[in-house]
Parts: C-alpha cells; sequence; structure tokens
C-alpha cells in the first residue's frame, strides 16, 4: 500500500516538476523586452512554427540520421573490438596504451584534422561521433568480458559449451550490464559531438540551425533549437533506459535476490 | 572407471610453490558413490579441478577408462558448491538445464525430454520457465543437479554441493541424490567437509590428509540400503563409522603421531 503510494507520488512529482518550472518561466518571462530572454510563449510559438514540422525534414533528419549512423558504428567496432581484446589477455596489454591515449584526446580538438582528412561532409560527423563513442562502450566490453565470475567460466568449459555458444550463450550476457553502462554513456556523447560537429562547416542541422539563429539575431528560433535538443536527449535516454530494463530485467532480479 | 594415479599438483613455482597436492592414488569403480572428505583446505576442490580436467597436474594423471583426462571429458558432469554462480542467471531454469545439450548431436525434441526428465527428477516441474534466482538455494542447487543429469554423464562430480544450504534443506537434498542415483544409474564422486554426510551417502570413503594432500585411508562403508535420515543414522554402525573418519582427520601425521584411541562410539 505504502509502496504504491510512493510509486505514484513520484510519477506526480516528475510529471508536476516540469510543469511547475515551465509555468515559473512562463510568468517570469511574460512580457519580457530583454531580448536575449524572450517570452517563454514567443519560444513555444517560434518551437511549433519551426520544429512542427517545418524544419524536421531538412534539420532535424539530418542530424539524427548522422548521430544514429555514428553511434551506430561505434556499437559495432567496440562490441567487437573489446569482445577481441577481452578474450585475449596479451592484445589486450598491448592495446592498452593506444586506447588510454585515444579516448584521453578531447573530442573536439578531433574537428580540425578530420575536417582536413575527412572534408565538411557527412562522414566527417559520422567519424567523428563514431569515434568519440567508440570508447566508454570498449572499454565497458573489455572489463565485462574479463571479469566473468569464474565459476560460470568453469561451468561453461565442464559441459563443453565453447564458440559462438559459449560468446553468445555465456560471455556477451555475463557482460551485458557493464556493456549496457558504456552504451549508455556514449549515447549522450553522441548528442553532444552530433551538435558540435554541425557547429562547425556544416550547411544543415539542429547545431547548425541553433547557431545560425544566433548569428542572425533570431533569439526565439535558438531557443526553440536548444529546447530541441533537450527533448531529444530526453527521450534518447528514457528510450535506452526502456530498452535496458527489459533486456537486463535478469540482472536487476539477480541482484536483488542476492541482497535480500 | 576413474583412476587418479600419482597426482601431484602445485601451484606456482621456485620458492613459492605451494604444493596442494602431494600424491593422489585411489580408483573409483562403476556405479559407486565415493565420498571424499578431508580437513578445510586440503585441495579437495583442486583435487575435483584435476578430475574434470579443468586443471592440469604438475604431475601424475587422472584417467577415465584409461583414457587421460586433460580437457573436460564428454561423459563428464560437475556440481559446483556456489550454484548461485554456476547457473546462467539470464536464463530460465529449462534454458539452463537445456543449454549443455546444445553440443550433444541429439534432436530438439529428445533434449526437450531429457530437460523435462531430469527436471521432473528433482521436483521441479512447476518451476521450469521461472529464473534460478526467483528460486531458493536449495531448488537453485536442484537445478544445478538437473542439468547435470540432463548432460546424462557415466559420472558426476560434486563439490561440497550442499555446503551453503540449511539443514533441513540439506538432508533433502541428501535423499534427493540418492534417488537420482539410482534413477539414472550414475558414478558419484561427492567432495565434502561434512563427516556426517560422507558416512550417510557413500559407498565408500576417502579420507585425505592435510596439504600436501594424500590418502589417508579408505573405507568401505556398509550401511543398509536404502539409508534412511532417521534410521541409519541411529545405527551403531553409523556412529561407529563417523567416529572413525573423525579420528582419522583428527589424526594428521600417522608416521609420526601415536596412533589415537576411536572416539567412544
Amino acid at each position: 500500500m505504502t509502496v504504491r503510494r510512493e510509486r505514484w507520488l513520484g510519477a506526480g512529482l516528475e510529471i508536476m516538476i516540469p510543469i511547475l518550472v515551465l509555468v515559473v518561466w512562463g510568468v517570469a518571462s511574460a512580457g519580457s523586452k530583454t531580448y536575449y530572454f524572450p517570452p517563454l510563449t514567443d519560444i513555444l510559438t517560434t518551437f511549433k512554427d519551426t520544429w512542427l514540422f517545418e524544419r524536421v525534414g531538412s534539420d532535424a533528419v539530418p542530424s539524427l540520421e548522422r548521430m544514429a549512423a555514428g553511434f551506430g558504428i561505434a556499437v559495432i567496432v567496440a562490441l567487437g573490438l573489446g569482445l577481441l581484446l577481452g578474450l585475449a589477455p596479451r592484445g589486450r596489454r598491448a592495446a592498452a596504451p593506444i586506447v588510454e591515449f585515444l579516448r584521453a584526446i578531447p573530442p573536439p580538438a578531433l574537428l580540425p584534422f578530420a575536417i582536413l582528412v575527412i572534408g565538411v561532409g557527412t562522414s566527417m560527423k559520422v567519424f567523428i561521433i563514431a569515434f568519440v563513442c567508440l570508447w566508454p562502450i570498449l572499454l565497458n566490453t573489455i572489463d565485462g568480458v574479463t571479469g566473468v565470475d569464474p565459476t560460470l567460466r568453469e561451468t561453461a568449459r565442464v559441459y563443453g559449451i565453447s564458440g559462438v555458444d559459449r560468446i553468445w550463450g555465456v560471455v556477451m550476457p555475463a557482460a551485458a550490464p557493464q556493456i549496457f553502462a558504456g552504451v549508455r554513456t556514449s549515447l549522450s556523447l553522441a548528442l553532444i559531438l552530433m551538435v558540435i560537429s554541425e557547429m562547425v562547416a556544416s550547411t544543415n542541422g539542429i547545431g547548425y540551425f541553433v547557431l545560425q539563429s544566433q548569428r542572425t539575431f533570431a533569439i526565439p528560433e535558438m531557443w526553440s533549437g536548444i529546447l530541441l535538443l533537450g527533448i531529444l536527449g530526453y527521450v534518447l535516454n528514457g528510450g535506452f533506459a526502456l530498452i535496458e530494463r527489459r533486456v537486463l530485467r535478469w540482472h536487476r532480479g539477480a541482484r536483488a535476490s542476492a541482497l535480500s | 572407471m576413474l583412476k587418479v594415479d600419482h597426482l601431484k599438483k602445485t601451484y606456482g613455482g621456485g620458492k613459492d610453490a605451494v604444493e596442494a597436492i602431494g600424491d593422489l592414488d585411489f580408483e573409483v569403480h562403476e556405479k559407486e558413490f565415493v565420498c571424499i572428505v578431508g580437513p578445510s583446505g586440503c585441495g579437495k576442490t583442486t583435487l575435483l579441478k584435476c578430475m574434470s580436467g579443468l586443471l592440469a597436474p604438475t604431475d601424475g594423471e587422472a584417467r577415465l577408462h584409461d583414457n587421460r583426462i586433460d580437457g573436460p571429458p564428454e561423459r563428464m558432469a560437475l556440481v559446483f558448491q556456489e550454484y548461485s554462480r554456476s547457473l546462467f542467471p539470464w536464463m530460465t531454469v529449462r534454458q539452463n538445464v537445456a543449454f549443455p545439450l546444445r553440443r550433444k548431436k541429439i534432436d530438439k525434441h529428445e533434449a526437450g525430454d531429457l530437460v523435462e526428465r531430469s527436471v521432473r527428477s528433482v521436483d521441479l516441474t512447476r518451476f521450469l520457465d521461472r529464473y534460478p534466482w526467483e528460486l531458493s538455494g536449495g531448488m537453485q542447487q536442484r537445478v544445478a543437479i538437473a542439468r547435470a543429469l540432463a548432460y546424462q554423464p557415466e559420472i558426476m562430480l560434486m563439490d561440497e554441493p550442499f555446503a551453503s544450504v540449511d539443514a533441513q534443506t540439506r538432508a533433502d537434498l541428501e535423499d534427493l541424490i540418492l534417488e537420482v542415483r539410482r534413477e539414472y544409474g550414475v558414478t558419484v564422486v561427492f567432495v565434502t567437509h561434512d563427516i556426517d554426510e560422507s558416512v550417510y551417502l557413500g559407498d565408500r570413503i576417502v579420507v585425505l590428509t592435510p596439504a600436501p594432500t594424500s590418502v589417508q585411508e579408505m573405507l568401505e562403508v556398509d550401511l543398509p540400503e536404502p539409508r534412511d535420515q532417521v534410521e541409519t543414522k541411529e545405527l551403531p554402525a553409523f556412529a561407529h563409522l563417523r567416529a572413525h573418519v573423525y579420528t582419522s582427520i583428527k589424526r594428521k601425521q600417522p608416521a609420526a603421531e601415536p596412533e589415537q584411541e576411536p572416539a567412544r562410539a
């Protein structure tokens, strides 16, 4: 009974607080003459005119496509590479210095290089996103694969579970909780790098739109772009959390029963 | 059928070398239930790992039907003490029991029958589609036993399988293992540190010395079948055997120390 009440209260707060913030923002900014902080109603009107669905095809879709491509490449490469390095201790040690160096480079510093080598097109942006998203997933995959419980490993050996069965039936599921943690980090990085890559040498995209609006003093448009990015980030994270909950249901269950 | 032939195992090398198993030599016969007891830290788990091909012995060998064991044999199953870490938590009971069968060249139908039969033997049919972590400790270990049985081993090794369950569950599991052993006609090597358990379950007991381990003594258990938790344990012969094993374990170095009197039985 109290658990249920607690849950309803939580859900209620989760819905009420954003609404409250919007109301406060709306009231505080109503009739604002400050150039940089237009009234919320102006921003929302602009948002509706711009993103429902005037510029979705021209800016939002290209942005999301590049992000999906970069993120997807990162996931596939990181899982493959992470599995290989995780299973081969020598390879892991050999690769460690390079991995540590590459992941330590602040991502935007790669932009000039990428523009020089790949050009200003879509591939450059996809490359930047993929490059940055790679590391959290790679490191977590390596960790997860190395950290498979010895008893589980031995069980697999005793029962002759090898090859594909071992990788997909034992190693990857056991590493999944850690892999998911890496993927979640990379997902937020993907959004950030999507915006940054579009602010340099670009002709479309949400990041481009925000910067361009600012440069042309279209302040409500700029705000509407920022608002859209916030919503996108929220939705992406929420969607990912849903998938994680489904896929890792066993993990939460096993952990809860180990604690009780 | 299983022969441990002057097996030695030393961990590490040089000055830091730890001699876990000094020299072990014994044999397990077809359909026999052999209990291995010894003081804690006497290398029981090391021995089991060498017998199952998970660890390579430093010297000597273990042989199954005269074939040297250098990797897990196809018709051998191992039940670990840590059931919660040996079952795959992302698989249901059914999937856990069925998973090792993928290696065997049998069709799906037959595999399904094997799974259902073994799960029925451990009385968990109602829980086939539950996850291991939804079950109690004793039930999880029963899943592990069902998985071993479905694998159709001719020999089953068990590493202190009932050490982490409560006393009542433990007695139930002991009776269960005797029952499935009869049903499946499987040879069992059962490692335990519990003397009562070894006497209650075994046809024969191998008593080990502390590390570096060797065989202290071998005992035939001459108790009537089927064993019963109350009746068997009330028999004078049971008490006598138990006392004998107890003193045998306590008597650390037979050459150096004078023989002790057996405890009052």
